[in-house]
């Protein structure tokens, strides 16, 4: 099926828009005291590493824990859809009591986060969990999430697909929004 | 990389490809960090029943079992065939099916006799996972010991393991050449004559009688139980002859001036293959391959369940 291809993000926006998505948690989470930042695995790591690198250059002194959460064991699509396969997880800390910041590239139906949610209490009961995901896909949710930062709102239909890339090693970073001609 | 197994069933090492073996350790790795997290259980599982089904004594491998299964959150029912109606002689399809009339979704067995697996899992749906079939294999316990040389010495591929003990009446060593050969190591067995079977070359394994020179020759000893309980007649003239000529104790390991891993699939008869000040020491990894033995577990029930449809 012939596809067409529709820029979202070339490489300025995205630097422009993870930047603010910086500055807001930084607004929000003070010196990070009692925050923990997680990625997703395994799209959400590449942007959770920006953004924790890119505080990091903002506020030098700031000493912030990072963790990457694999969500496959709680997934709700077992045996029901694709294979899954497992990433590793990089928890070296518990979350009990702490504000957790979970971070994903794209959110779509939500089924990541709520796995999301039930692998995070694996490593204890955070006080507060929010949301930052770069591209929040409208009306396709399956389920009550919602996200607390977001790079950019868009409206699709269940048969597009959104391309994040954010490694030059493959190609320019940008977003794309791909959908069937 | 491939992403699911080749076989339905897990019968044996000798169904398996290097691939599906590697597949089994990539997945083990993510439940080893499971199992040892404050909260050691993921819902995978949580819609399937598996059976238990243990027609000989066990404790580790019975446990072992159980608990990975209980940590994917599965339904577990047990059986063993001590006051059963095994005894009041029910075939072993039947008392299967009957279990399976419950609606089980996978089957756990071991049986003495070779070949039981495989013969369930032509006769019914479930997945049948050997856990220990005879003198046949026990694959689980193969991959568990592969598991485990990988994580202590990072890779299986061209690491010299000797298996030494009681070769004809074990299905661990089977398993365990079967499993070292596909994953690239050299295997060389150690033995009285009467406990080496005779096909052992035909396997492309190297033969050896003399302990000391087997253990300079290798990177890993593998160290098995005497199974005097399958021995119909005597192998060897006493236990204490065996264990002069093929206990490992330090004096021996010294002599060889370098260091080997020490593994042994249990239960141990301390004094007899082994002495405790090696079982219990920094070179032994006894402890770690029951540790392992639940996270390989837990991630063949995984591959082989992610295989059925809902």
């Amino acid at each position: 099926m012939p596809t067409k291809s529709k820029l979202i993000f070339n490489k300025e926006l995205l630097a422009i828009t993870i930047d603010r998505l910086c500055y807001q948690l930084i607004e929000n989470h003070d010196d990070f005291a009692d925050t923990v930042i997680i990625g997703l695995q395994p799209r959400g790591i590449i942007l959770s590493k920006l953004i924790f690198d890119r505080i990091q250059h903002i506020q030098p002194n700031t000493q912030i824990q990072y963790g990457e959460l694999d969500v496959s064991f709680f997934r709700d699509d077992f045996r029901r859809r694709d294979l899954i396969v497992p990433s590793a997880n990089k928890m070296n800390f518990i979350v009990e009591g702490r504000r957790v910041v979970l971070i994903d590239d794209v959110l779509f139906t939500g089924r990541t986060i709520r796995a999301g949610l039930d692998a995070l209490l694996a490593f204890g009961r955070p006080a507060r969990v929010e949301l930052l995901v770069l591209i929040n896909r409208k009306f396709s949710r399956q389920l009550p999430i919602e996200p607390d930062y977001i790079g950019k709102s868009i409206d699709t239909i269940s048969s597009e697909k959104v391309k994040v890339n954010l490694n030059p090693e493959i190609e320019e970073e940008g977003v794309w929004l791909i959908s069937e001609e | 990389m491939i992403e699911q197994l080749s076989v339905q069933h897990l019968l044996g090492i000798k169904d398996l490809t290097k691939e599906d073996i590697e597949l089994i350790f990539r997945t083990a790795d993510n439940f080893k960090d499971v199992i040892n997290r404050p909260i050691k259980k993921v819902p995978s599982l949580r819609d399937i029943t598996i059976a238990n089904i243990f027609f000989e004594n066990s404790t580790r491998t019975k446990l072992s079992f159980e608990l990975a299964e209980k940590r994917l959150s599965a339904d577990v029912v047990n059986f063993s065939a001590s006051g059963s109606s095994v005894s009041k002689g029910e075939t072993l399809v039947d008392t299967v099916n009957n279990i399976l009339a419950m609606k089980v979704d996978m089957v756990v067995m071991r049986h003495p006799e070779p070949g039981a697996a495989m013969f369930l899992a032509r006769h019914i749906k479930p997945n049948v996972i050997n856990a220990g079939d005879g003198t046949h294999e026990h694959p689980t316990q193969a991959l568990l010991d592969a598991f485990s040389i990988r994580e202590k010495l990072g890779r299986v591929e061209g690491q010299k393991v000797v298996i030494v003990g009681d070769i004809l009446h074990s299905r661990v060593a089977l398993s365990n050449i079967l499993c070292l050969q596909k994953l690239g190591a050299e295997v060389m067995v150690c033995g009285p004559v009467t406990l080496i079977p005779k096909y052992m070359s035909s396997l492309g394994v190297k033969v050896e009688h003399d302990l000391k020179k087997a253990l300079a020759w290798c990177d890993v000893a593998n160290m098995l139980r005497i199974q005097l309980e399958r021995q119909d007649i005597r192998y060897f003239p006493s236990l204490r002859e065996y264990s002069m000529l093929y206990g490992l104790n330090k004096r021996l390991l010294d002599g060889i001036g370098k260091q080997l891993v020490i593994m042994h699939p249990g239960p141990i008869n301390r004094g007899v293959e082994i002495t405790s000040d090696i079982a219990d020491s920094e070179h032994s990894i006894i402890l770690n391959q029951v540790e392992n033995g639940v996270a390989i577990r837990m991630a063949v029930l995984f591959l082989l369940a992610q295989m059925r449809g809902i």
